[in-house]
């Protein structure tokens, strides 16, 4: 394996830099999968038959804290990445479990929000505006689920392995991913939430 | 018992319960021919558990070939059952069933994993590379792609197959008008070889942006490369709406939600509108590589340069964005109005103008070219003509308002068959004649071939040449049969009979393998054709690592300059080559999928959660996974080159 020195850790070797493009593409993936949620959701958003309207079933206490917690999660990975740079490998798990307990009460916070709506009568099958709410919402909160399952296992690999040029390549790749899903939040906070309660 | 009744097929008639029958046979006798010839540890080794891109490739097309008599017994079943007014061979439920699996099938079982497959086995070869960027995950994409695509064909003989159409539009394919699990199946099949797909896309993308040879510019790669390039970045956007629709319709039909539906504010267009968003695109998934294809070959055999070269690309480039806004055309007469008409009317005339500016080229290329008819040119002289027509109808077609005169008809079927029969089919039974001696080191016969040729492009046209004109005459697709008073009996008798010719030269090429790989001379070169690009510049069959030493290049056609006296392609000396190790996990992964989506078509949660879990176990395994691969040896190579002899040696 051919090391370049000129270039970050995660950078290094030929096959760290085929993977970080090969995510970005992915990444494009995903964007043109969240645009057709988007899409979808603007399509139905008032096509709401028997059901409520976005207005009445939001609430803006839990919103607001998911967004805190996610946007704050999001800076504290890039704190993380540059503790990787820097070579500190303590620093950057630190970092990395603070965006994986963000990440947790994100999630926590956004299964309570889904039992209310389950409780106030605005559950999946209400009408399609529901549906399409509760599958876009639930789309990202997949995602971050399995985010969490990812950063805890790229933290174990640090903790057993260092910070070599896999370990370092794999927590740069997760930390794009974890800003990706931080700004798919901020347009469903602005074009679902925000625009909702207006 | 009352558990087991869900699989039973609602149904069946004696034809599918000789399909059950002949299905179990056949899968036994697979399962025990393969103990008693004790294959199962070859099998696994070289096969199961292969990161090669040129035995993945080879795998695909032979799934691509299986799908095609898959797809094609339901094309002369339905031959079969319009050939005479008022048939009984078949019922209408059957009928809807096999259009339904035809279609689906063709494009996505057949279309797609053909080009898959020759784009797996010559890309990296072209741009000089020793693989993919990630061959682990390139087999993840096969095995997802299989998996997916017998979990479809498992439908025809468990639980029924899906009818509402290969475009399963709503409301016709909710659980009201659709009860049994057939569209379960089409949802989640397609489901799981559509995320094998896109992972194709994303690793050739970064193949071909990162991993060519030293000297090769964008603008120097041969032409079947730049057509797979873009094809695959239209895989990448137009895939995930495919995902999310399928998602979407799964939710429908499984747990009650209300996008598709017609109460609680659901919208059937919508699905129309999704559906092809990622439907057009798809279209050109299966036809820009076809384009390449025929690049190399007219090249090749008119012994010129590919004329027009930077035109090429520009058009290819304007094709794939023309195609993301096109797809409302499908759908002129649903009553989105005439602003929204007018718009795609145009759009879609358009596209004729980049795809003319390619068939002029090639007419170019042809032009004083010394012309020899092999197979795979005489597939890509066919080709021009044909297309053409299947062309100019689509312009009819895309005129919204003389639309509403043929649309559903025969018309339709007739000009979609005739651009992707010619444009794709040929294009693949060309692009496997040419490069097959590259994979096998022996020819394909070539008077065998020209048979098979001559009836599959003789029977192409006596079937569907009269669907012009029943359909402008008013025949509807899809309808399972008509009275002998609207006199479309003649015509489709004559389909019939074409649809036979076709079987014929199928049956033809089937032959050339079996003859061929019996008999064929083994002494041909590593370039039986006298080619023009990197893949013919290294041994046949090609080395595990492609090149023993990674080629120089300074034009689109390096290998022609260096065999006429331009600069050598091979400088250097032998090095340690490193290459990825063989691995299980994928195709585990492929039968947990598979379990999966079984479990999601009959609601079978337990097994659904179970089964999921394991995919997770499979990913995360893959995280802690650690695996540097293994290198080849420069006295393993030096073996390897003296064994094969070559170009280089």
């Amino acid at each position: 394996m051919k090391i370049d020195n000129s270039l970050p850790l995660e950078y290094s070797t030929e096959e760290n830099r085929l993977k970080i493009l090969g995510f970005w593409i992915f990444l494009g993936a995903e964007i043109a999968l969240f645009a057709t949620l988007f899409a979808t959701y603007f399509t139905l958003v008032n096509r709401t038959g028997n059901g409520p309207i976005g207005a009445d079933i939001f609430e803006v206490t839990p919103v607001l804290i998911e967004t805190i917690l996610l946007l704050t999660s999001s800076f504290t990975i890039g704190l993380g990445i540059n503790a990787m740079r820097h070579g500190s490998k303590n620093a950057m798990m630190v970092f990395f479990i603070i965006t994986l307990a963000l990440g947790a009460g994100f999630l926590g916070t956004e299964i309570f929000e889904f039992k209310h709506y389950v409780h106030i009568g605005a559950g999946l099958q209400v009408s399609a505006f529901t549906s399409i709410l509760l599958t876009l919402l639930g789309t990202h909160g997949a995602h971050v689920t399995l985010g969490l399952f990812w950063g805890l296992f790229i933290v174990l690999q640090v903790k057993k392995r260092g910070l070599t040029p896999e370990t370092t390549n794999k927590a740069f790749i997760y930390s794009l991913y974890w800003h990706f899903l931080d700004v798919v939040w901020i347009f469903i906070f602005s074009f679902v939430y925000l625009k909702g309660m207006m | 018992m009352d558990y087991f009744d869900r699989f039973a097929v609602p149904h069946s008639s004696p034809m599918i319960v000789g399909s059950q029958i002949a299905i179990a046979v056949t899968v036994l006798a697979i399962l025990v021919g393969v103990t008693y010839f004790k294959k199962w540890g070859y099998l696994w080794r070289e096969w199961f558990t292969t990161v090669d891109h040129k035995r993945i490739g080879i795998m695909y097309i032979l799934a691509a070939l299986l799908m095609l008599f898959r797809g094609g017994a339901d094309a002369i079943l339905m031959r079969a059952q319009t050939a005479i007014p008022d048939n009984g061979l078949l019922d209408g439920q059957h009928y809807n069933e096999i259009f339904t699996t035809h279609g689906v099938v063709m494009i996505l079982f057949m279309a797609m994993p053909f080009i898959i497959g020759l784009m797996n086995i010559v890309t990296p070869l072209q741009i000089g590379a020793r693989d993919v960027a990630f061959p682990r995950l390139n087999a993840v994409s096969f095995w997802l792609f299989f998996w997916g695509a017998m979990l479809f064909n498992i439908s025809f003989v468990v639980g029924g197959s899906p009818d509402a159409g290969w475009t399963a539009y709503f409301p016709l394919a909710s659980v009201e008008f659709s009860e049994s699990v057939g569209m379960n199946y089409y949802a989640i099949a397609i489901q799981i070889a559509g995320i094998g797909t896109l992972m194709t896309g994303i690793n050739f993308i970064v193949t071909i942006l990162k991993m060519r040879a030293p000297g090769m510019t964008l603008m120097k790669m041969p032409m079947f490369t730049w057509s797979i390039l873009i094809t695959n970045l239209i895989i990448v956007f137009a895939f995930p709406v495919l995902t999310v629709a399928l998602a979407l319709m799964t939710m429908d039909r499984l747990f009650g939600t209300n996008f598709f539906t017609m109460a609680n504010g659901g919208s059937d267009m919508l699905w129309a509108n999704l559906f092809w968003i990622w439907g057009h695109p798809e279209v050109y998934i299966v036809i820009l590589p076809a384009f390449g294809i025929y690049s190399e070959i007219i090249s090749t055999f008119a012994r010129r340069n590919l004329y027009g070269y930077k035109s090429m690309v520009v058009s290819m480039v304007a094709i794939s964005v023309l195609s993301f806004v096109v797809w409302a055309h499908h759908f002129f007469t649903m009553g989105h109005g005439a602003m929204v008409n007018g718009i795609f009317s145009i759009t879609t005339m358009a596209i004729a103008v980049p795809t003319g500016i390619k068939i002029f080229n090639w007419l170019f290329t042809l032009w004083k070219g010394k012309i020899e008819f092999t197979v795979p040119m005489l597939y890509s002289l066919a080709f021009i003509p044909i297309f053409t027509i299947g062309g100019v109808t689509g312009v009819m077609l895309a005129m919204a308002s003389a639309d509403y005169q043929y649309h559903n008809t025969m018309f339709l079927v007739a000009h979609f068959h005739y651009v992707l029969i010619p444009g794709t089919v040929f294009a693949v039974l060309a692009g496997f004649t040419y490069w097959w001696p590259k994979i096998f080191n022996f020819q394909l016969s070539e008077r065998i071939g020209k048979w098979a040729f001559w009836f599959i492009v003789v029977g192409f046209n006596v079937t569907f040449f009269p669907m012009f004109i029943t359909g402008l005459d008013g025949q509807a697709r899809r309808m399972y049969t008509y009275s002998e008073a609207t006199g479309y009996g003649p015509l489709n008798l004559l389909s019939f009979v074409g649809a036979l010719g076709l079987l014929i030269g199928f049956a033809f090429l089937v032959y050339n393998i079996y003859w061929s790989t019996r008999y064929a001379p083994r002494n041909v070169t590593s370039d039986p054709w006298n080619a023009r690009s990197l893949e013919w510049a290294t041994h046949s069959p090609v080395p595990e690592y492609n090149f023993a030493i990674v080629p120089e290049v300074d034009s689109s056609q390096a290998f022609w300059d260096s065999k006429n006296n331009g600069p050598a392609l091979f400088k250097g000396k032998y090095k340690e080559i490193h290459m990825p190790n063989n691995s299980g996990v994928p195709f585990v992964l492929g039968i947990i999928f598979f379990v999966w989506g079984f479990a999601m078509v009959f609601s079978m949660w337990i097994f659904a959660i179970i089964s999921t879990l394991g995919i997770f176990a499979c990913m995360a395994h893959r995280s802690f996974e650690k695996d540097h691969g293994h290198h080849i040896s420069v006295e393993e190579i030096e073996e390897t080159e003296k064994k094969l002899r070559g170009a280089n040696a």
